[in-house]
């Protein structure tokens, strides 16, 4: 009744192939997006940007990178932080050294460092598949860890091996205000989720989706394995890698060598996992999540007067975690998008479902 | 045909690397039988962990992430439960429990996944390693705990005669890898000799035909759970022993993922050799290659044998990658 498509008549190839064809889809979407823009940044406390909205964006373009590879290729990572942690230390590197250029620059080449990265790392994908691909991306993240670890030029020889970096200036705009980071990290979200939805129904995205169906028959009906599991890796890279570079600049300030450790690699896939493997829409809901979860976890027991500590909240989280996604493999292997897919379908009928 | 080479010069590059620092005489002799007696005692314990992957893996073609984290959690209930009662004793329970884990761990997460595709799986063990780590030290607390085994921790002095200066072992360490050889050499005689190995070897092979000759999957699946369980039970006691019991003994244990990759998914046999290979050459790396590294690329400090397995396992995968004993995987449309 609310949500009702007929009627709605295609007369061109171009309306046909627009990215929202429902027309309450368009308008839900334009009154969110303006939402965000302009409601969001008056509303909302200090606290929750600088808590809840400013990771959720970053760690939501991470995960679209890693839903690029997994959910779309099929080819699974746990290494994925690495590539986070290669942006960071990419931007930071070039920040540092060629002061010049523009933030936004300096986050696309970050980006460009880390889809070579990938791509180096994803070699043995062509060789190997599935679960051994997953050692290979371990390998990955140890092996960054250790470079950004170690290698002092890395870290501008800084004694303890933490960087930090200065505040963000675009065109004269600095963003030293929460509201400011959120404007910003909004619009390269959006920007770079309209990028990931043309990918993934275009040509490369269809490559991806064959090798992850069934790899062997994508390439009996000429699908170049190698062009097509590379740019997958390639372009998850690119998304993490600008999602690290804008984590360490934007949200954390000044990191550690350790910042992009397995845990983030592993939550990352959990954010998909939880979400939906190969739905962008899927990636928002699993990095709400995730980043949702711990900050109730931490208020639901004070708000009942249970005193706990810190040390047992965060083993509760992993538990939790832990249930969750064996819950969700079980009882929806899709995710919360495929709940949502489900809930509008039962919208389109109501009230007379047969 | 298949073509040898590749597999050939890695491990000649790899065996050239193990004798180079003697060779130009880098390191005295007796320090270099010492580092690689060190490489050997942790490649057994990689063996012991690598074991129970394998072992899963081949029984119900599981990807057991959750290896490390059983390892962990059966460490702390040992160490926990000690303070309590006797060793022995803590033991017995700790193995109680790690059978009544690997029986939850069939019932609630493999039987609704039974058929699923083996990615599925393997983040099903994600998910069971949080819930593992969280709920251990929920259970049994954080923080570092000990194990004591009642045995000297004094280094031994061995082959005086051999070396000048005689070679320093660690008494525990020894005892440490005899304990392991025994519990694979149990291990292979229960899977050759006895009824249920023979069942367990079936299923590892053809699930269905397995079942259509009367073999119950589900209970051979907790007992293949229970068999890790006790393998993990044993690499966390001699682990905590070593190292203390602390939540970096499940990172350890992940370094069993780069030694089944090396020697073979499938493979017992190949385990316990990878294990070994892993061992002996991440500690030659740290000991040998780390400091010619940090001096050439100006490092702050080695760790190098954080990556160094995964890295040549790595490598393997890119020339052989089914692993040294693992079997060759053909594809069908």
């Amino acid at each position: 009744m609310l949500y009702r498509e007929n009627g709605q008549f295609k007369s061109s190839y171009g309306e046909d192939q627009q990215m929202l064809p429902i027309l309450q889809d368009r308008r839900v979407m334009f009154g969110l997006l303006a939402f965000a823009f302009f409601g969001v940044p008056f509303l909302a406390s200090d606290y929750l940007f600088l808590s809840i909205l400013i990771p959720f964006l970053i760690l939501t373009l991470a995960a679209i990178g890693l839903n690029l590879l997994v959910g779309y290729c099929g080819q699974i990572s746990i290494g994925h932080a690495a590539f986070m942690s290669v942006g960071a230390y990419a931007a930071y590197n070039l920040a540092l050294r060629v002061p010049q250029l523009s933030f936004l620059v300096v986050l696309v080449l970050a980006g460009l460092i880390a889809a070579l990265v990938g791509m180096l790392f994803g070699i043995p994908s062509l060789r190997i598949k599935g679960l051994y691909l997953a050692v290979a991306t371990l390998a990955a993240q140890f092996f960054m860890d250790w470079v950004f670890a170690r290698v002092k030029w890395f870290t501008n020889y800084s004694h303890s091996g933490s960087v930090s970096t200065a505040p963000v200036e675009l065109f004269g705009w600095r963003l030293d205000s929460p509201p400011e980071k959120y404007l910003f990290l909004l619009g390269v979200l959006v920007v770079f989720t309209v990028i990931a939805k043309n990918l993934v129904r275009g040509h490369l995205g269809r490559e991806w989706m064959a090798m992850r169906d069934m790899d062997v028959a994508a390439e009996v009906i000429g699908i170049r394995p190698v062009y097509a599991k590379l740019t997958a890796f390639a372009v998850s890279s690119f998304y993490c890698g600008v999602a690290g570079a804008l984590y360490g600049f934007i949200y954390l300030g000044s990191w550690e060598p350790l910042a992009f450790n397995l845990t983030l690699s592993l939550n990352l896939l959990f954010m998909i996992i939880i979400g939906g493997m190969g739905s962008l829409l899927g990636s928002y809901f699993g990095a709400a999540f995730i980043v949702i979860l711990p900050i109730v976890l931490d208020q639901v027991p004070q708000m009942f007067g249970i005193a706990m500590s810190t040390a047992t909240t965060s083993h509760l989280a992993f538990m939790i975690f832990g249930a969750l996604i064996v819950f969700f493999l079980i009882v929806e292997p899709h995710g919360l998008a495929r709940l949502w897919a489900i809930g509008k379908e039962k919208l389109r009928l109501w009230p007379f479902p047969h | 045909m298949t073509k040898h080479w590749p597999v050939i010069s890695l491990i000649s590059v790899l065996l050239v690397g193990l004798v180079l620092p003697l060779a130009t005489g880098a390191s005295p002799p007796g320090f270099y039988v010492e580092v690689l007696l060190g490489g050997l005692m942790t490649g057994v314990l990689y063996s012991l962990v690598a074991l129970g992957f394998a072992l899963i893996f081949k029984a119900s073609g599981v990807f057991n992430f959750a290896q490390g984290a059983m390892v962990l959690f059966a460490a702390l209930a040992v160490a926990r439960m000690a303070e309590q009662m006797p060793l022995w004793l803590a033991m017995i329970l700790a193995l109680a429990i790690m059978v009544v884990l690997a029986w939850l761990i069939e019932r609630l997460v493999l039987r609704p996944l039974v058929n699923q595709e083996a990615i599925t799986l393997f983040m099903a063990t994600l998910g069971v390693t949080y819930f593992l780590d969280g709920f251990g030290q929920t259970v049994w607390g954080s923080d570092i705990y000990s194990i004591e085994l009642g045995i000297a921790k004094e280094p031994v002095m061995i082959l005086e005669g051999l070396f000048q200066g005689g070679i320093l072992v660690n008494k525990d360490d020894f005892v440490a890898a005899l304990v392991a050889a025994a519990l694979v050499a149990g291990l292979a005689v229960f899977f050759q000799k006895t009824a249920t190995g023979r069942a367990l070897r079936a299923v590892a092979d053809d699930h269905q035909a397995a079942q259509s000759i009367g073999i119950p999957l589900n209970r051979i699946w907790v007992i293949v759970w229970s068999v890790a369980g006790l393998v993990a039970l044993v690499a966390g006691v001699i682990w905590g022993a070593k190292l203390g019991v602390q939540f970096s003994v499940s990172l350890v244990a992940l370094k069993a993922l780069p030694v089944v990759i090396l020697g073979g998914f499938t493979s017992v046999p190949g385990a316990i050799v990878g294990g070994l290979i892993i061992g002996v050459g991440e500690k030659m790396a740290e000991v040998f290659l780390g400091p010619v590294l940090v001096r050439a690329f100006d490092l702050a400090g080695g760790g190098i044998e954080n990556w160094f397995a995964y890295v040549l396992a790595l490598l393997f995968l890119l020339v052989r990658p089914e692993g040294l004993f693992g079997e060759r995987h053909i594809d069908r449309v």
